[in-house]
């Protein structure tokens, strides 16, 4: 053992490794929900290999880059593996973070002490979504193409500046060569700014301790050695049980990669199968699914004083709103376990006015759904989206709580 | 860290006056980075005008050209897609393309130099699509009332004959229409029009 002592004289690597694995204690009663910390963060290292691996063929350049991609399918050894690894790891990482997120919903782990694990959890999911953005150019198909002249003319909608400001980003008055470019050199640059900030994220954890589905601080419960009664070392016990995790996501993950990358349109969608033609927009244009509750939030909102921009800042709000949760609950106990029937219902209404927004987005806005159009159901929905957490900060209040056990339950 | 005989007003003074000129000169240190974004010399100059031979062009058909990237439409419109235009106008948000973009010589009923050949970036004025060209009269998708024009596929705005928006789509103005003129009668230059108007 003289090797680790000759380094930890020189740089704390047992020091690092105790506090944050060996000597980490982590509530004993994680369940479900708490795999997808540890999975958003494999895929996040799927998307890095295989991300460096394609740029090593990739050409950014508007009269390269779709055949780039159809040489790395068709004529490279395992470079169809590589893409889809890449294209459907984007799709995983995104219902990762979205079930992530969701656990911390529901057993309020954005609340005190842990408001900057949830702000830095943000930051890192509107970087992720900048990224897949940026990416989803790359290929320069017909919806790269058009779905990147959507997104950046909304910044044309801000008011006095627009214009000049979405010219700034495409580097061009048209999504072009320039534009294709720029976005390769920052889709390449995010994931590692993405990297940096998981790590702010785990050690702003580890500052405050884990969560649990109780919603009960372990740490006030400790043994002579102050060691939390509740609490087992992050390894050797979590890593085997993430490990499994690991195991049943791949199950999944490989079964989409090997036999149905597209999911039927919903993770490669079809008009991307064909170059982008600046002449002319397909049929029916839609974001990747991840996106499609935010596009059906920004369609909802009809244009006002002849401007487009109202549906823009409700779009953006929809998200940062989420920045402002830790405040907005009033609620006397953490987890949904011990709240009452007025939570349980909001967040219900809420999770499924996501979903059903994310299927609007997908679908052309004037189709006729129970006799009503799309736009008019994305109007409701969006309401409902927004008033969970507007009128949080009374019907959390209001709640019924039930008595929190002292120590965690299996 | 012993704070006596320290004159801590003057430590604050140039700790602030440090900061600000600190920050002053990553000011600056920035606008090379933030000017680079800004188009190239080689993107501005590929806005020089485009000339567009409608000569093939048959009466209700149309022709695309690129001028600054963007697509450019030349519509020949029919006899009676013209005479049609006027009793639209309690339908379309702009009928009079007060609010809209077009040069002063388009600013007109039909939007045009000549009241047949319609010029018009093929952009919709909502987030940037490339509406569909739908000539057809009461086609089943559009309705019975469709008198010819443009739909937009992506979320659906709607522009008759002369590029003028329907009320109560998403798109809020007019499509606009690039400055041009004819070099002869076969002949158009899109993109610039001799003059500054
Ligand atoms: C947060 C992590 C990342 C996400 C969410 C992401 C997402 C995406 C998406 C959605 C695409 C388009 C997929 C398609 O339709 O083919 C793409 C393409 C691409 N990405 Fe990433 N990416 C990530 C990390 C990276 C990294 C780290 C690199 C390189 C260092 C990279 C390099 C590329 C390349 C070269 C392409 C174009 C080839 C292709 O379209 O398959 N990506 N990415
Ligand atoms: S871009 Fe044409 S309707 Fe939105």
């Amino acid at each position: 053992m003289s090797l680790i002592n000759w380094v930890d004289r020189r740089f704390p690597a047992t020091k690092v490794w105790n506090e944050h694995l060996a000597e980490y204690y982590a509530p004993k009663n994680f369940n479900f929900w708490y795999f997808f910390g540890s999975l958003a963060l494999l895929v996040l290292v799927n998307q890095i290999v295989t991300g460096v691996w394609l740029a090593m063929a990739y050409k950014p350049s508007a009269a390269e880059a779709f055949a780039s991609v159809e040489y790395i399918m068709r004529d490279m050894d395992y470079g169809w593996l590589i893409r889809y690894l890449h294209s459907t790891g984007a799709s995983a990482f995104f219902v990762v973070v979205y079930l992530h997120m969701f656990r911390g919903l529901i057993y309020g782990s954005y609340r005190e002490p842990r408001e900057l694990v949830w702000i830095i959890g943000l930051v890192i999911y509107l970087i992720m979504m900048a990224t897949a953005f940026f990416g989803y150019l790359l290929p320069w198909g017909q919806m790269s193409y058009w779905g990147a002249q959507v997104i950046v003319n909304l910044f044309a909608a801000v008011p006095f500046v627009g214009e000049d400001l979405s010219v700034w980003i495409r580097g061009d008055y048209v999504i072009s060569d320039a534009t294709l470019n720029r976005f390769f050199a920052l889709h390449f640059l995010l994931p590692f700014v993405l990297a940096a900030l998981v790590f702010i994220h785990i050690v702003a954890l580890h500052k405050v301790g884990s969560n649990n589905p109780d919603g009960i601080e372990i740490k006030q419960n400790k043994d002579e050695q102050g060691i939390p009664k509740d609490g087992i070392r992050f390894h050797p016990y979590y890593t085997v049980k993430d490990t499994v995790g690991v195991g049943v996501f791949l199950i999944f993950f490989t079964a989409v990669v090997f036999f149905w990358p597209d999911v039927g349109g919903l993770f490669l969608e079809a008009p991307n199968f064909e170059p982008a033609n600046p002449l002319k927009t397909p049929e029916h244009i839609a974001p990747v699914w991840y996106f499609t509750p935010f596009y059906a939030m920004l369609r909802a909102i009809p244009p006002m004083f002849g401007s487009q921009f109202p549906g823009v800042l409700v779009m953006f709000a929809s998200i940062l709103i989420l920045f402002a949760l830790p405040w907005l609950d009033r609620s006397p106990v953490k987890s949904i376990r011990y709240k009452g029937g007025i939570f349980k219902f909001a967040i219900t209404l809420f999770a499924i006015s996501f979903v059903i927004l994310g299927y609007l987005g997908m679908i052309p806005s004037t189709r006729v759904i129970l006799g009503l159009e799309a736009s008019f159901w994305a109007q409701i929905f969006t309401g409902l989206y927004f008033l969970f957490f507007i009128l949080m900060p009374w019907y959390s209040r209001l709640n019924q709580a039930q008595p929190v056990p002292e120590r965690v339950t299996a | 860290m012993p704070e006596e005989g320290v004159n801590l007003q003057k430590r604050r003074f140039l700790t602030t006056t440090t900061a600000v000129v600190g920050a002053v000169g990553a000011g600056f240190a920035a606008v090379p980075f933030i000017a680079n974004w800004q188009p190239s010399q080689r993107a501005r100059a590929a806005g020089a005008p485009e000339e567009a031979d409608i000569s093939g062009l048959a009466a209700g058909g149309l022709l695309r050209v690129k001028w600054r990237g963007k697509v450019c439409w030349i519509v020949r419109r029919t006899p009676q897609q013209v005479s049609e235009l006027q009793a639209l106008d309690s339908q379309l948000a702009d009928p009079n393309s007060l609010a809209s973009r077009q040069p002063v010589y388009c600013t007109n009923p039909h939007r045009s130099i000549k009241p047949d050949y319609f010029v018009a970036i093929g952009i919709c004025t909502h987030l940037g699509c490339s509406p569909t060209f739908r000539p057809e009269v009461g086609p089943a998708d559009l309705g019975a009332d469709w008198q010819g024009g443009f739909y937009c596929p992506c979320h659906g705005s709607k522009f008759d004959m002369a590029g003028r928006v329907y009320a109560g789509v998403p798109a809020p103005t007019n499509l606009e229409i690039p400055p041009h003129r004819y070099l002869s009668d076969d002949v158009i230059l899109i993109g610039t029009d001799g003059g500054d108007a």
